[in-house]
């Protein structure tokens, strides 16, 4: 058990030495980053919203990641954050309860993950190709259920998921951390994330093997299109009105981003959801050095593009194997070797 | 539905007009539904054509120029007797435009200008938007009359005309009033979410008792940054002044429940002045001004915000 603890430790160490970074580089800029008060009912500050903000991105990361493990990518999850605030919103305005609302856009969200599951698992069509539709077609079927307009509702129970607190703690950052825990538990206490990982790294042999590669990858999809369904509920209840033009637009490219920082490859293999959620809270600090620092907006995407290469430069394999090297030539004794992630024994 | 019983009502009413102006028949390129205030126009631009008993022939493109060029085309080939084109860039519109001169139709740009030479469309019926910007300066001008007041501005999405624009006027109508200062500026990219988003670190960076207005360059944005403001515990339209641009229903809804101030009016009606002008023209070859600018109307807690919100909000916005 302990064991366990310290392997995982190791493995996201570089991405908690980032995290406090970025958000040293927040307290630089805004000195009162850190402050933490009970305000109107619920816990105020720039930390909680980090973790709340960060909330639509780390829910992505979660299904993302389980895609990605298996050599796939899903393009679609923006889309289906619009759908499914749609469906959501659209269900509210009929006047049915937040319960029907929310099980209807997860209904969604299922499908949707299911279509992209077929087109990659039987039909063979590959993953960028065959998600780029629903990217595509998406916002298409969101404009389509709520006709074009921003559709607002008042459900109480609904606004609570995204805009409310429970014991003073927004709703949306319980959901996160209770989702990733529950997929994390899922794939790491049985044998799944196992054979997830095998089919990432050879999914012919892993076939050979005995694993069911068909129904594996297209529950992948599905769980990714259950946790973007999950995500567009929160983004729509945020704002109390499902924005179809909008809602997630771009979200996708954030959620691989926050994979890849979470030092997944995207060639499939070994995965940590814990990492790619902490690669979410990265971008999502970076997000807010932005807001805070002041700077004219025109400045965004270059501060953004720059702390992101750095991020990345730190984590390449040449630079760490020069870092490595330079330790080594440092240190008389012989380090442990180095393994390449995809290598070292499950 | 009730639209639609609206329309149906309008029809009817208008049978005597249509058989006499039954010969007119006009084109309209839409660019497509990126917003609802694009949804609006579209819907107050077919209920135009209905009252005048005009035979609206209506092509939605799509966002994308090739369509609109083939749409183009097409009513000239069915020889309209105009065409109204909200044009989804600026650039690449010569060679269409001409076949249209060619086949002398008059064309008329809605909402946006064209990069082209002026004699190759009739006229423009846009806003001016640097005149809406300045329009919410002058208000808060008036507002605070004299006294500090320290403004956060959510900017619309970084580059575009609007944010430009809206801006510049807003910059022009404050400027020499030493009481009012923008402490903050950043873009909430004419969304309701980044709206909220950006206003809660305005909240947190300048501290919210700190702030006394809010300029947002469109409702969107303020609607989101008003739930902002109320989850940071302060009243939106008290605490902090909200003064944005669009005038959209739920800004209405807002202002009659006193959570916004002022809204600046981007009319949907574009087509109105364009039609009054084509229907001049081939009665009797009266040339319009190259650009008709639509009204920037003001609307503020004086004006009866529930009815607005009532009447506008079956527009499709």
């Amino acid at each position: 058990m302990t064991a366990h603890v310290h392997n995982t430790l190791r493995r996201i160490t570089p991405q908690l030495i980032i995290l406090a970074a970025v958000l040293m580089l927040n307290f630089m800029v805004f000195p009162d980053f850190f402050r933490i008060e009970f305000q109107n009912g619920r816990l105020f500050g720039n930390l909680i919203d980090v973790l709340n903000r960060g909330a639509p991105t780390a829910l992505l990361c979660i299904g993302m990641t389980l895609v990605i493990a298996t050599r796939g990518i899903d393009l679609s999850v923006g889309a289906v954050m619009a759908i499914a605030g749609a469906v959501a919103a659209s269900l509210a305005v009929d006047g049915h309860g937040w319960q029907v609302a929310l099980t209807g856009a997860l209904a969604v969200g299922a499908i949707c993950g299911l279509w992209n599951g077929v087109l990659v698992a039987v039909l063979r069509i590959q993953p960028i190709v065959a998600t780029l539709v629903l990217m595509v077609a998406g916002r298409g079927i969101a404009q389509l259920v709520t006709e074009g307009t921003i559709l607002t509702f008042l459900d109480p129970g609904l606004i609570h998921l995204g805009a409310g607190t429970i014991l003073g703690i927004p709703t949306p950052i319980l959901i996160w951390i209770a989702l990733g825990l529950a997929v994390t538990a899922a794939v790491r206490k049985t044998a799944l994330g196992m054979l997830i990982e095998a089919i990432g790294i050879n999914e012919s042999s892993s076939r050979l093997a005995g694993i069911n590669s068909r129904v594996l990858i297209i529950s992948v999809y599905l769980i990714s299109g259950v946790c973007a369904a999950l995500a567009g509920v929160i983004v729509a209840a945020d704002i109390k009105g499902a924005d179809a033009n909008n809602a997630g637009l771009w979200l996708e490219l954030d959620a691989i981003l926050a994979v890849v920082i979470g030092g997944n490859s995207l060639l499939g293999g070994r995965f940590s959801i814990i990492a790619s959620l902490l690669g979410a809270l990265i971008i999502q600090s970076v997000n807010s050095v932005i807001l805070l620092s002041g700077m004219p907006p025109e400045f965004n995407l270059v501060i953004k593009a720059l702390i992101i290469i750095a991020i990345l430069v730190i984590q390449s394999p040449t630079v760490k194997h020069a870092l490595y090297i330079l330790r080594a030539s440092a240190e008389p004794q012989p380090a442990e070797p180095i393994k390449e992630a995809k290598e070292s024994p499950q | 539905m009730k639209l639609k019983a609206m329309l149906i009502a309008g029809a009817l009413s208008f049978v005597p007009m249509t058989a006499m102006a039954a010969d007119l028949t006009i084109g309209f390129s839409q660019i497509g539904s990126e917003s609802g205030w694009r949804a609006a126009e579209t819907t107050v631009t077919k209920q135009e054509a209905e009252k005048r008993g005009i035979d609206l022939k209506f092509a939605d493109a799509q966002q994308k120029q090739e369509n609109q060029i083939k749409a183009i085309r097409s009513f000239i080939a069915q020889g309209v007797d105009a065409i109204l084109l909200a044009p989804v860039v600026a650039t690449g519109w010569d060679e269409v435009l001409e076949e249209a001169k060619d086949a002398e139709i008059p064309v008329v740009l809605l909402d946006r200008t064209v990069d082209a030479p002026d004699d190759l469309y009739m006229t423009a019926v846009t806003s001016d938007l640097v005149h809406e910007g300045s329009v919410a300066g002058q208000w808060l001008v008036d507002e605070t009359a004299g006294e500090k007041c320290d403004i956060v501005e959510l900017q619309g999405t970084t580059g575009s005309s609007p944010a430009i624009d809206r801006k510049k006027g807003f910059e022009q109508a404050i400027s020499g009033h030493d009481n009012l200062n923008i402490v903050r500026s950043q873009t909430g990219d004419f969304t309701r979410s980044q709206g909220k988003v950006v206003m809660e670190s305005f909240l947190k960076a300048v501290g919210g008792e700190n702030i006394c207005a809010l300029y947002a360059h469109n409702d969107d944005m303020a609607v989101g940054a008003i739930q902002a403001i109320k989850e940071a515990g302060l009243k939106p339209g008290e605490d902090i002044k909200i003064v944005s641009i669009d005038s959209v229903p739920d800004i209405h809804l807002a202002m009659a429940n006193g959570e916004a101030n002022a809204t600046i009016e981007l009319t949907p009606n574009m087509a109105g002045p364009a039609l009054d002008a084509l229907e001049a023209y081939l009665a009797d070859g009266t040339m319009p001004p190259k650009w008709i600018q639509t009204e920037s109307k003001l609307y503020t807690l004086k004006d009866d915000n529930m009815a607005i919100y009532e009447m506008k909000k079956d527009l499709g916005y």
